[in-house]
């Protein structure tokens, strides 16, 4: 027993309080407050990370009560992976500045950064958890926060958040009978005993009613296509520092519980050969990327084109998980890491405009590359990383996705996953002619005026673009250190090569 | 068929209260209907979970000594404790949206989701 | 043939990376700009001859850097192929730099700063493409070239050129994702990516899987090398400032293509595989239909610049015609012809940004009488016009030699037939042009005279250098050895 897995979410849990209270008094306080629990809970991650990878799964007791009959914590290589990610890209989300990042801050209204914890808590507590009903605990706790903190964007924003949240009690009251049927057969809520109890039962209808409802439930949190119609009007009225986090990594948490259900609940061979699950996910993935490149392309609002351009990157980690091979899992665990790299940045350039400049839409960026070239570079990057460019990290995700399709001889993956990459290019390069090729609006003695960002808004972004490249050159450390562990129990063989 | 029926009529009625929840979340203009279509559908799902825990011929899990350690004697309390741990984030997803239900009154003075995307669309 | 470990490769391409760097620091200093692009180039073309003789003794240097995605690195090989076409486009690179200076400081150009600077990185690109040990490293410089280019065609940034660019991306990143597709499915069915004289994959993969390997390669490399019907972004791209289209639509952009096929046909597939399944006579086939349509096109084309660009069309598709045929000879020639259509068509290409720079003209029907107020840059084109006919002492003739001796070893005349026809389609398209400058009454050119010697001296030096290349095939730099080398290692004869 260890206490690694309690040891990430419990600073966030803490701060989330200290900072409302801290924020009543002072607003400064709250920030500062949250940038420790952050920091800590960092800390926490990369030690977990760490220590799973040296010394295998761990595993906390919540209340001393040992699985079955008590909530286990399991941090395994996979929600190492994904709980550093999340505590990551959350800390450097609560660094960027709220006045940026929010557009309108109540001025003390809104506990805004103890919303962000509960949410980021709420995130690692899923990714954490080995009892499928504390999962749905969690999946509520950061649903709810990410309703409150859509809903800070404005009038329309109160509208999507609205919708959104019907859309997501659906979502999570459907998970939830999944896991009744589970119970009522198994008699269990642990995710390992299920696992070990399910195999004698698979023909039960019961049970395969249980695996339509929570494949339904978190495709719909995960805004899978065609379940993703509340995805485009919360991510695009959304702040954008919430909506940085939101397409990051909250939707990817979804992909990561439906990897879970394949690693940890279900049998492969039954998702893949019983029922049409596996096709299913992939076939829906594959119309996403395409649908969702298509409706970027129309988009002249820059925060709407991203939130298309999000539904099609959840479409290449649905590809992933329907390929159902190493490579193919190996490609989706990778592309969750990379977009919530490259998605995190371009939200928060989109953040940065709007804060400089007001402007929100594509066809007034032009020349905005002269007038803020630090911030617009790293839009270039994490643009260049979207279309899959070498050496950027969203080239080395296609890498593998494209080789998991080919060794699964399925050759409609891997077209359409390249020729998405030229939807992508088509909308990343309308953007980046208009804000680098086009001279920009000169003030009345001739010279360009600039008005590159302070660094508090520059520095979060130039991290995520920095890390964009990084992750490209060091995807082969990642991919053998981390991913081929997480997916070798799935396929009893060490990973892919 | 109408044994069988009989015998679990119970779950009928949640099938039943389902379908009526999700009719209203889909086909209800007004956002406090969809609203009580969300509540019913959350709360079917928690009498699904109810009537699942209930045993016929047991009693409270608390341990009688007449009636010894038989499990066969005690409900099985855990679905009705995760019901109201399920209870609990009901009431809080209908708190939070009731919170927007006022405010979107105040900004759009109309509850009907047609007027509201009109007034959006300007 | 021995590998020896070696940073000198790793040099070769980052050195232009850190002068890009310096370039936009020092964007405010013109002058300390200028001198890191002429430094970086002759340090390059420096390091790059520094590795010749031990090419040449046999010993390649390499250098792994490490492993960029699981069983394959980031590695980087010196061969004879890949420095034959390294040389080329750096020592091209140092003649342009100074050219370069005097065409954008004569038309005052705008944005300077990132002028040199893509540029600079376009050379690392196309040296790591040259110097690439395995596919998935070439693929990645590969990519980074045609990102690099793109700044540089729109330069201009009026609305043809920003068209012209969306041209140039659609063509060139469809490409690259086909490419992928290959790069992928090579790796798949063969488990490894490292380059191997005369291939690495084997008859066992089975006919259909290996003939649609091809097919994929043949459209990926196709379009970076514009071959037909797939040639339309390289006279679309012809809007950017002359040098560019010098040097990068001469020598970087679409050679890289071109080498992509050298390394397809003879380092992953190997001529024999092809032979086998019947994938040469495709490759010929495209090229032979793509030298007689580009030729005949070039007639059509009143502009200079993509009177040019059709041309290069035509002799791109001289080279992998070359490759496409099972023969020693052909093979030399075609890899030969890298260098010497390169120096060449870099001479006609600076002459027209010569010409442009002073009198603003492109079109061939105003530049009558040019030549006797420009003698030395129109005597220069004349030069390097004769050498793309096939003329004799000029470097083309050497190439196209060899060409037609592979045609004739392997028996096909019909191809004997096609290239002597596109010879006399060359001389007929280009020496009108000279023709023209020379002696036709010239209405009002008397105020011109040359352009700065900036522009003159590099236009010339590469006329003498497509002289001396023809005169000396083989003392000037060894390029004949290096590449009946590459000729004899990948088909496994021996040299005629």
């Amino acid at each position: 027993m260890s206490a690694a897995p309690v040891l990430i979410i419990a600073p966030l849990l803490l701060f989330a309080f200290i900072s409302i209270l801290a924020g009543l008094w002072r607003t400064s306080l709250a920030y500062i407050s949250a940038v420790v629990g952050g920091t800590l809970s960092l800390a926490a991650a990369v030690f977990g990370l760490f220590q799973v990878l040296t010394e295998g799964k761990l595993s906390y007791h919540l209340g001393g009560w040992p699985p079955p009959l008590g909530i286990e914590y399991v941090l395994d290589p996979l929600s190492a992976f994904m709980a550093l990610i999340i505590v990551f890209v959350g800390l450097v989300v609560i660094v960027y500045p709220p006045k940026a990042g929010l557009y309108q801050v109540p001025q003390r209204a809104v506990p805004l950064h103890g919303m962000i914890m509960l949410l980021l808590a709420g995130l690692i507590g899923v990714v954490v958890t080995g009892d499928l009903f504390n999962l749905f605990v969690f999946l509520e706790i950061y649903s709810l926060s990410s309703y409150a903190l859509i809903a800070i964007g404005g009038k329309h924003a109160l509208v999507a958040s609205f919708r959104y949240l019907m859309l997501g009690t659906v979502a999570g009251s459907f998970y939830l009978l999944g896991i009744g049927f589970i119970y009522f057969a198994t008699g269990s809520l642990n995710m390992a005993d299920v696992a070990r109890l399910l195999p004698s039962l698979y023909a039960s209808p019961a049970i395969i009613a249980a695996v339509a409802l929570i494949f339904i439930g978190i495709g719909i949190k995960m805004a899978l296509f065609p379940l993703h119609i509340w995805l485009p009007d919360a991510h695009s009225y959304a702040p954008s520092i919430i909506a940085a986090i939101l397409a990051s990594v909250q939707i990817e948490v979804a992909a990561y519980v439906l990897i879970r259900m394949l690693l940890s609940v279900f049998q492969l061979d039954y998702l893949r050969l019983q029922l049409p699950v596996m096709a299913t996910v992939g076939w829906c993935g594959a119309a996403g990327i395409i649908f969702g490149s298509v409706m970027a392309i129309a988009q002249r609002d820059f925060k709407r084109m991203l939130a298309y351009s999000t539904i099609a990157q959840i479409g290449y980690i649905g590809v992933g998980i329907g390929l159902a091979n190493p490579l193919g899992i190996i490609g989706a665990l990778l592309h969750i890491l990379n977009h919530a790299f490259m998605k995190g940045c371009l939200f928060l350039v989109a953040g940065g405009i709007r804060h400089e400049t007001g402007l929100r839409e594509i066809p007034w960026f032009v020349g905005l590359g002269r007038r803020m070239p630090l911030m617009m570079g790293a839009f270039a990057v994490a643009a260049l990383s979207m279309v899959g460019i070498p050496p950027t990290a969203g080239f080395f995700s296609k890498w593998y996705l494209v080789r998991g399709s080919i060794e699964g001889g399925n050759w409609a993956f891997a077209v359409i996953i390249v020729a998405s990459s030229l939807l992508t290019a088509v909308y990343f390069f309308r953007v980046i002619e208009k804000v680098f090729a086009n001279p920009p609006p000169t003030s009345s003695t001739g010279t360009v005026q600039k008005c590159e960002p302070p660094p508090r808004i520059l520095v979060p972004i130039l991290i995520l673009a920095v890390g964009v490249l990084v992750l490209g050159l060091s995807n082969a450390v990642i991919v053998t250190r981390v991913l081929e562990q997480v997916v070798a129990p799935l396929f009893s063989i060490a990973g892919g090569r | 068929m109408l044994e069988e029926f009989l015998g679990r009529y119970s779950y009928f009625m949640i099938a039943v209260l389902m379908t009526i929840g999700i009719y209203g979340m889909l086909a209800k203009r007004n956002l406090i209907k969809k609203l009580i279509g969300m509540n019913i559908l959350q709360t079917a799902i928690f009498l699904f979970f109810i009537e699942g825990g209930g045993k016929l011929g047991a009693t409270v899990p608390v341990i009688d000594p007449q009636l010894g350690n038989d499990p066969a004697k005690y409900i099985n309390p855990l679905p009705h404790v995760l019901m109201l741990t399920g209870i609990v984030v009901g009431i809080s997803l209908t708190a939070v949206a009731l919170a927007f239900l006022i405010n979107i009154s105040r900004t759009f003075h109309s509850l009907d989701e047609d007027c509201i995307l009109k007034e959006m669309s300007k | 043939m021995e590998a020896y470990f070696s940073l000198k490769p790793l040099i070769a391409v980052l050195v232009s990376l850190l002068a890009s760097g310096l370039i936009v620091l020092s964007g405010s200093r013109p002058n300390l700009r200028e001198a890191w692009t002429i430094t970086a180039a002759l340090a390059k073309f420096a390091i790059t001859l520094s590795m010749m003789p031990a090419v040449l003794a046999g010993k390649y240097p390499e250098v792994a850097l490490f492993t960029i995605s699981p069983g394959v690195s980031l590695a980087l090989k010196v061969d004879p192929a890949g420095i034959i076409f390294g040389l080329s486009a750096s020592v091209l690179w140092i003649l342009t730099s100074f050219y370069s200076i005097g065409y954008m400081r004569g038309l005052s150009e705008h944005n300077q700063t990132r002028y040199f600077a893509s540029f600079a990185v376009c050379l690392s690109a196309t040296m790591g493409i040259a110097f690439a040990a395995n596919l998935l490293t070439f693929f990645i410089f590969y990519e980074v070239l045609t990102i690099a280019t793109y700044p540089l065609v729109i330069h201009k940034e009026t609305p043809e050129a920003l068209a012209a660019g969306r041209k140039y991306l659609v063509y060139l990143l469809t490409g690259g994702v086909v490419l992928l597709l290959a790069l992928a499915f090579t790796y798949q069915i063969a488990g490894t990516v490292d380059f191997r004289p005369g291939g690495f994959l084997s008859q066992q993969v089975g006919q259909d899987r290996l003939m649609m390997l091809f097919m994929l390669f043949l459209v990926g490399f196709g379009v970076k090398s514009a071959i037909m019907p797939v040639h339309s972004w390289l006279p679309s791209a012809m809007i950017a400032p002359t040098p560019v289209s010098a040097l990068l639509h001469a020598v970087a952009v679409v050679k890289a293509g071109v080498f992509g096929f050298v390394r397809m046909a003879g380092f992953v597939m190997g001529p024999e595989l092809l032979q086998e399944i019947g994938a040469l006579g495709i490759m010929a086939g495209f090229a032979a239909v793509t030298i007689i349509l580009a030729s005949l096109m070039a007639f059509r084309q009143d502009n200079l610049k993509r009177r040019l660009a059709y041309s290069t069309i035509g002799h791109l598709s001289y080279i992998v015609l070359g490759l496409a045929l099972l023969s020693p000879s052909a093979w030399s020639g075609g890899v030969l012809h890298i260098v010497n259509h390169a120096a060449m068509k870099i001479t006609l290409f600076l002459c027209a940004g010569a010409i442009y720079v002073k009198t603003h003209r492109e079109n061939i029907s105003d530049l009558n009488g040019i030549g006797r107020q420009m003698p030395l840059t129109m005597g220069a084109f004349a030069v390097a016009a004769m050498g793309l006919a096939g003329v004799p002492p000029i470097a083309g003739f050497v190439s196209k030699w060899y060409l037609v001796q592979g045609t004739l070893e392997t028996g096909q005349v019909a191809l004997t037939g096609v290239l002597l026809l596109s010879g006399l389609l060359n001389a007929g398209y280009f020496l009108p042009i000279v023709a023209r400058a020379f002696f036709s009454p010239s209405p009002g050119f008397s105020k011109y005279s040359e352009a700065s010697p900036w522009m003159v001296i590099p236009l010339m030096l590469t006329a003498v250098l497509s002289l001396l290349m023809g005169l000396f095939p083989d003392q000037l730099f060894h390029l004949y050895q290096l590449a009946s080398n590459v000729a004899a290692s990948v088909t496994g004869g021996g040299v005629p």
